[in-house]
């Protein structure tokens, strides 16, 4: 078997001088799909920016065999995507030209870009039903509409690798289903990896090949959907008391009181 | 099927709009003034600078000689000083992605303008001659100022940590506006004899404009306007946000110094032979904005050509409109720049920029 998508070893961030993620190991295999789940501060975002080559950290990330901190910046953007918790909507901006962006890897310094730039944001707007927005403006689109406009532009770098920080936390739970059927669709059709996080954890479950949950900034469990969410484990890391069921495409995570 | 949408970038009808506007102002400007001389003569001479070009203009020596060595530096200053402070007005923008950001509401103006009573004054108390040709060195000195400005209204508007919104900013300029601008004060209380010169130059003026001041501003323009417009994806790039800018393969920092450095060389190098025309950074991308969209591969280019434009026809203004007296060209700007400075304020809190 070829190297792992993604393999990281030992990854510690510190952010203003407090250590957020504080040892972390995780492989995820090409064409697969990990979600990290853990309550809030237990560094999911922060580690998967690290991942991404967006923070400074110490220890190893490797993508596709190769040290993260080895890629020029330009080759890491063809390599990983990322798609930030609540990416910034810039004023006036039309849904192609925001696309677009996706190619900067790929445009030399100084040039523009080419046919193929455009072929290829053409085919990816398409790919997600977001062409016939292509000459809106951004800020004009629904929250479920611009999300698939944020994953047109990180398809568009082409990259094998993605990264979706909570890609359905603004969305209502049926473009939230609607969102990840379409992720999971794209990886399939175009052979990519999906590391997420997310905080929903019956959905997370339901679409995760497998996942890892996060807790203070170290892993505490990781494996499936079920021997991750067991009513163990969440009680004794989000404090919650859940009823945990046998569900269709994995557990289903039920809050009860206490 | 979905209607052909084209990318973002310069279109073509805009480009020759912004070089119809530079012609225009350039003939306007050299055909009014105290003495009118027919527009038609004025774009004959012209074409006569073109060498090898000999046609006949129907202009006396005289008219010929005013209009090469007295309107022609004039003109050529105005639209080289416009075209800089409006490419350095919407670099600012882009950089720190702020709507509000230009030249002066930063204190880089000030920075330059504190720079270049310092040089003034010394070389008064050195010489005891004020009014002679503005010394190679001013330049230098405004563009330390305008690097220290800008430095300090970084810092002081980074102080507020992650929050930091686009009013932050903009008050940090203002209060570094206003220190430089009390140490300018207090020079000039100390070298009383320099105050009628350095009082002409600090409302703006294109008046005692020769081929020198020309010269002058020239190289650092070419400077900033190649570095500058070499960024315009970059900016485009940079408005989605440092962290994607990054994950796009981009290094938004370097890319901010290089900007901040270029803008403010040529601020510099437009208040040292100018001295302190506002409005011109914030009027002019923001017209460009509204009119040829938001992409800075077009308001970029077409700043520098209106912003040219722009400034040639207000000196044309400034020297025709107040009968004997010329009205400094500062006082033209503002009178049309304040008003739309409010436009721009309303626009930005509506939630579009």
């Amino acid at each position: 078997m070829s190297d792992p998508a993604i393999k990281v070893q030992d990854l510690r961030v510190r952010l203003d001088g407090t250590r957020i993620v504080d040892g972390v190991d995780l492989d995820v295999s090409r064409g697969e799909w990990v979600t990290v789940i853990g309550p809030n501060g237990a560094g999911k975002s922060t580690a998967l920016r690290a991942i991404g080559g967006l923070l400074p950290f110490t220890g190893t990330v490797e993508l596709n065999g190769t040290p993260v901190d080895r890629l020029h910046r330009r080759e890491r953007a063809k390599t990983i995507a990322t798609v930030t918790q609540s990416p910034t909507v810039p004023p006036a901006m039309h849904v192609l030209d925001y696309a677009l962006l996706g190619r900067t890897p790929y445009v030399p310094p100084l040039g523009r870009e080419s046919a193929t730039d455009l072929a290829a944001v053409e085919e990816v707007l398409e790919s997600l039903d977001v062409a016939r927005f292509a000459g809106r403006r951004l800020e004009t689109l629904s929250g479920g509409e611009r999300q698939r406009v944020f994953l047109a532009r990180a398809l568009a770098q082409g990259a094998g690798i993605l990264l979706l920080d909570e890609p359905t936390s603004a969305l209502d739970i049926g473009h939230q289903q609607e969102v990840l059927e379409l992720i999971d669709r794209l990886r399939a059709e175009r052979a990519l990896t999906v590391l997420t996080t997310m905080h929903d954890l019956t959905t997370a479950g339901e679409y995760a090949d497998r996942m890892v949950l996060l807790a203070e900034g170290t892993v505490v469990a990781a494996g499936t959907a079920r021997e991750v969410l067991t009513e163990e484990n969440l009680a004794r890391h989000y404090r919650v008391r859940v009823r945990v069921i046998e569900g269709d495409h994995g557990p289903l995570v039920v809050p009860v009181r206490a | 099927m979905t209607p052909a949408v084209r990318p973002a970038g310069l279109r073509a009808g805009w480009l020759a709009g912004g070089i119809a506007a530079v012609l225009v102002a350039l003939v306007a400007g050299l055909a009014f003034g105290s003495v009118a001389l027919p527009p038609a003569g004025v774009a004959i001479e012209l074409l006569n600078l073109v060498p090898g070009v000999h046609l006949h203009s129907g202009l006396s020596p005289r008219e010929v000689a005013i209009l090469t060595e007295l309107r022609l530096p004039r003109v050529v200053l105005g639209l080289l000083v416009g075209g800089l402070l409006a490419l350095a007005g919407a670099a600012y923008q882009g950089v720190f992605r702020n709507p509000l950001a230009d030249p002066h509401l930063l204190g880089v103006a000030a920075g330059a303008g504190l720079g270049v009573t310092l040089v003034i004054s010394l070389r008064a108390g050195a010489t005891g001659d004020a009014t002679a040709n503005l010394p190679i060195g001013v330049p230098a000195a405004a563009f330390a100022g305008a690097l220290l400005a800008v430095g300090l209204t970084w810092l002081l508007g980074a102080a507020g940590g992650r929050d930091r919104s686009p009013a932050t900013l903009i008050l940090a300029g203002v209060a570094v506006s206003s220190f430089l601008a009390a140490g300018q004060t207090y020079l000039m209380q100390q070298h009383v004899e320099t105050l009628r010169e350095v009082y002409s130059w600090l409302l703006g003026r294109l008046a005692t404009a020769g081929w020198h001041d020309v010269l002058i501003v020239l190289p650092y323009a070419v400077v900033t306007a190649v570095i500058v417009l070499s960024q315009r994806r970059e900016l485009d790039v940079l408005t989605v946000g440092d962290e994607e800018a990054t994950s796009l393969g981009l290094h938004p920092q370097r890319s901010r110094y290089l900007l901040i450095v270029a803008a403010s060389l040529g601020t510099a190098a437009a208040v040292s032979v100018s001295g302190l025309i506002g409005f011109v950074g914030i009027i002019v991308p923001h017209t460009m904005r509204l009119l040829a969209g938001p992409s800075y591969r077009s308001v970029l280019p077409l700043s520098v050509l209106f912003g040219g434009a722009f400034l040639a026809l207000a000196d044309l203004l400034a020297r025709t409109a107040g009968g004997q007296a010329e009205i400094p060209i500062g006082v033209i700007t503002a009178f049309f720049g304040a008003p739309f400075f409010i436009v721009v304020l309303r626009r930005g809190r509506g939630g579009a920029s």
